[in-house]
């Protein structure tokens, strides 16, 4: 029996095991919405902007491991999942983006809210496809998700013109799929891991860094077991963060240009990097000439561009992180046996003193809120079992910092584009598919108005994401670069009276709002919002003057550290206090 | 350095676009590029002619085998290869000069495809130091046109000693 374009794609969907979608309406995929107005098996999330609707299913994916998926319209439907697409992919999550299409007789006319989508999203997908024949949907569907889920994750979008939702065809869905240009290498090389089992033997000072690699491969067992067999301390790019426990005596915490003091020291000094499921991004090495000069480099990638991109290597590994680990886990069971704890003794010692010299802090005594205070008793209210999402700028560097992340997926931040406005559906996206799970966006007044409207989205779907904003009234992040490097220039930083009184936000989308401005306030207002099975936006009026600390200076090399200043200088007279 | 890569490539919609995109996203040189259908019609060859340093070139390979359309890349530069560029040269040479040009364009293997009163129009093959050489010769006397096709490349298979 032949069916409908709509009805092949939905049909597709459920058995690639979809249950949750987030989009938006529109004129070319009318066809498709219809059938969703009685489906059952596949629940529809409507956001209420495009945007939002990919940031959700990035947040889905992160939470859950499973691609993503999102449902638009042409044209400027399609051109608003952009620059979701975009933070998926320079994150490496997996998506299936569908978008709607106008008939492919109209395709190239200019058409009404006709927009190139396979053309303007090319650079910025894992790959895309146009469908311009009904009978090819099925298939390409099976494919875009064994794309967007295999080898290195990423977002697939697929471009569904309107006449292919409505033509017919026999439903033929594909078992397998064989991409014969399309392979990834999963198995490491065993002479190259036997190699680098034996360099971890020999090394005096070695160290791990971790990034999302250890994450989107299901790897952080085998992490934790190799640095607890080897001793070898382990530092995460903020990708990597819970792919080994912050809590663990061998965590130094994140690195680069807002690591701890002791992670970036480590590499400094260290004789051997083992780079498990991370690509040596900027904000990790800083001046990459400066880099670890004394560190041989293991890299195990499962993109082979990932490996001798910005820094040489020693030896490289191709293959997903789960499987190297697992055989070079074995490996040094069985071949490579020393009194680890007598070996490392030197090195962890000098790593403890390092931890003693600059531990993460901030001023504690302080009556007003510090930002870091609000991050460290949501993590020790919540004792770490919540998924935390955030903004980007100062809000995403202390939810960084001043949490421990202890397990995989808990954490979920736009690392590589590093998108503002991304948290709060990324929130959404989890609470779906955590229904009873805390989720918690940690945000900051200017990012949480770049997707302000999703509180309707969280409201009429009862998704009870709570809110934190690190409300300083400023830009901060810029603002800290200002006071830093340009003269205490604010330029276009200052937010100040313009901030929305958030708490009436709240009341107006039908959420719960709360506001501390008082440090005491702190505690009692995360206690409140966590027991309210509701949305909650928490205004916290934070010191504006606070900085991310430490803080390596762009261009510069990761041990040239700035830190805050011992003593308390006097106190400016811009308060952004309320 | 000059770097010769053959790409093998699913000859599918959007895929030149999607190598012209890695070059011109990733701030890559393209020298030259040619395409055609090899004997399997789903298949296309891309040969493509770039410069950069080592590690530019190992991240070019890299790369373009990271796409999902490409099937193959060989960099030939690697390889005991074959280089041919087709050109197509329109001369336009003063009346005592016409003479010089038949002769230069048989002494290279050319072929005259086209005349007309004012011109000839000459179809050269050959590596890039044969070209180089006939439009060198060719120039004084008046180049009207010059059209070239592009790099292709293929590597020689050895011979086994008996």
């Amino acid at each position: 029996m032949k069916i409908s374009g709509s009805e092949i794609l939905l049909e597709s969907l459920k058995r690639e095991g979809v249950r949750h979608m987030f989009g938006y309406p529109g004129g070319v995929v009318l066809n498709i919405f219809d059938l969703l107005h009685d489906e059952k098996e596949i629940q529809l999330i409507l956001t209420r902007h495009e945007q939002g609707a990919v940031h959700a299913a990035d947040g889905y994916a992160r939470a859950t491991g499973r691609a993503g998926v999102a449902l638009v319209t042409s044209g400027p439907g399609a051109t608003n999942t952009v620059t979701g697409i975009a933070t998926a992919a320079m994150d490496s999550i997996p998506l299936v983006v569908i978008s709607g299409q106008v008939p492919t007789m109209l395709i190239g006319n200019d058409a009404f809210q006709e927009a190139d989508i396979v053309g303007i999203t090319r650079p910025c997908t894992k790959y895309n496809f146009l469908v311009k024949d009904v009978n090819d949907l099925a298939r390409t569907i099976k494919e875009a998700f064994h794309i967007a889920n295999t080898g290195r994750p990423g977002p697939v979008l697929i471009d569904l013109p309107k006449d292919v939702t409505t033509s017919k065809a026999e439903f033929h869905w594909p078992e397998t799929v064989k991409i014969r240009s399309y392979n990834p290498t999963y198995e490491g090389n065993k002479y190259m891991i036997t190699q680098a089992a034996h360099m971890i033997a020999k090394a005096k000072k070695p160290l791990i860094i971790a990034g999302g690699g250890v994450i989107s491969s299901g790897a952080a067992k085998e992490l934790t077991e190799l640095a607890e067999i080897t001793q070898v301390p382990v530092t995460m790019t903020m990708m990597g963060l819970g792919g080994f426990p912050g809590t663990h005596k061998l965590s130094l915490g994140m690195l680069g240009m807002h690591g701890t003091y002791y992670a970036n020291r480590a590499v400094q000094d260290a004789d051997l990097l083992i780079a498990i499921g991370m690509r040596f991004d900027d904000r990790v090495t800083g001046k990459i000439d400066a880099f670890a000069p004394h560190a041989k480099i293991i890299h195990i990638d499962i993109d082979p561009t990932s490996i001798r991109k910005n820094v040489r290597v020693d030896i490289p590994i191709v293959g997903d992180v789960n499987r190297v680990l697992t055989v070079m886990n074995k490996v040094i069971r069985e071949e490579v046996k020393e009194p680890w704890e007598e070996v490392r003794k030197a090195w962890a010692k000098q790593i403890a003193v390092w931890k003693k010299e600059r531990p993460m802090t901030y001023d504690r005594e302080a009556d007003i809120i510090k930002p870091q205070y609000v991050v460290e008793k949501i993590f020790e209210l919540t004792k770490g079992d919540a998924i935390i999402a955030t903004e980007v700028g100062q809000n995403q560097m202390w939810a960084a910092q001043f949490y421990q992340y202890d397990k995989p997926r808990t954490w979920l931040s736009s690392g590589g584009l590093g998108t503002m406005g991304y948290g709060f559906p990324a929130a959404i996206g989890a609470q779906l598919a955590f229904p009873n799970k805390l989720v918690i966006d940690i945000a900051g007044d200017g990012s949480i108005q770049m997707n302000i409207q999703e509180l309707a989205t969280a409201v009429i779907n009862k998704l009870p994401v709570k809110v934190a904003i690190l409300n300083n009234r400023f830009l901060g992040m810029v603002r800290q670069w200002q006071e830093l490097f340009y003269q205490e220039r604010y330029s276009h930083t200052k937010l100040d009276e313009s901030v929305p009184d958030f708490v009436k936000i709240a009341e107006a989308y039908n959420a719960v709002g709360l506001r501390a401005t008082k440090k005491s306030e702190v505690v009692p207002v995360l206690k409140e919002a966590f027991s309210i099975k509701r949305p909650v936006f928490m205004d916290f009026i934070i010191d504006w003057q606070e900085k991310v600390y430490p803080m390596v200076p762009a261009g510069a090399a990761i041990d040239n550290m700035l830190f805050a200043e011992e003593k308390k200088k006097p106190e400016k007279k811009l308060r952004a206090v309320k | 350095m000059r770097h010769t890569i053959s790409v093998l490539v699913e000859n599918k919609f959007g895929v030149l676009s999607r190598i012209s995109g890695l070059f011109s996203g990733r701030g890559y040189n393209i020298e030259s590029l040619s395409v055609g259908e090899t004997i399997d019609p789903n298949v296309s060859v891309m040969t493509i002619v770039t410069t950069g340093d080592d590690w530019i070139v190992e991240q070019i390979t890299k790369q373009l085998n990271k796409l999902i359309d490409v099937i193959k890349v060989v960099d030939m530069t690697e390889l005991d290869h074959v280089e041919r560029e087709m050109v197509l040269i329109k001369v336009a040479p003063r009346q005592e000069d016409k003479a010089e040009v038949l002769r230069l364009a048989e002494i290279f293997r050319g072929r005259v495809v086209d005349s007309s009163p004012k011109t000839y129009t000459i179809e050269i093959t050959g590596d890039e130091k044969k070209i180089a050489a006939i439009v060198e010769l060719l120039r004084p006397m008046g180049i009207k046109e010059f059209v070239r096709t592009g790099k292709i490349a293929i590597a020689r298979e050895g011979i086994k000693k008996p």
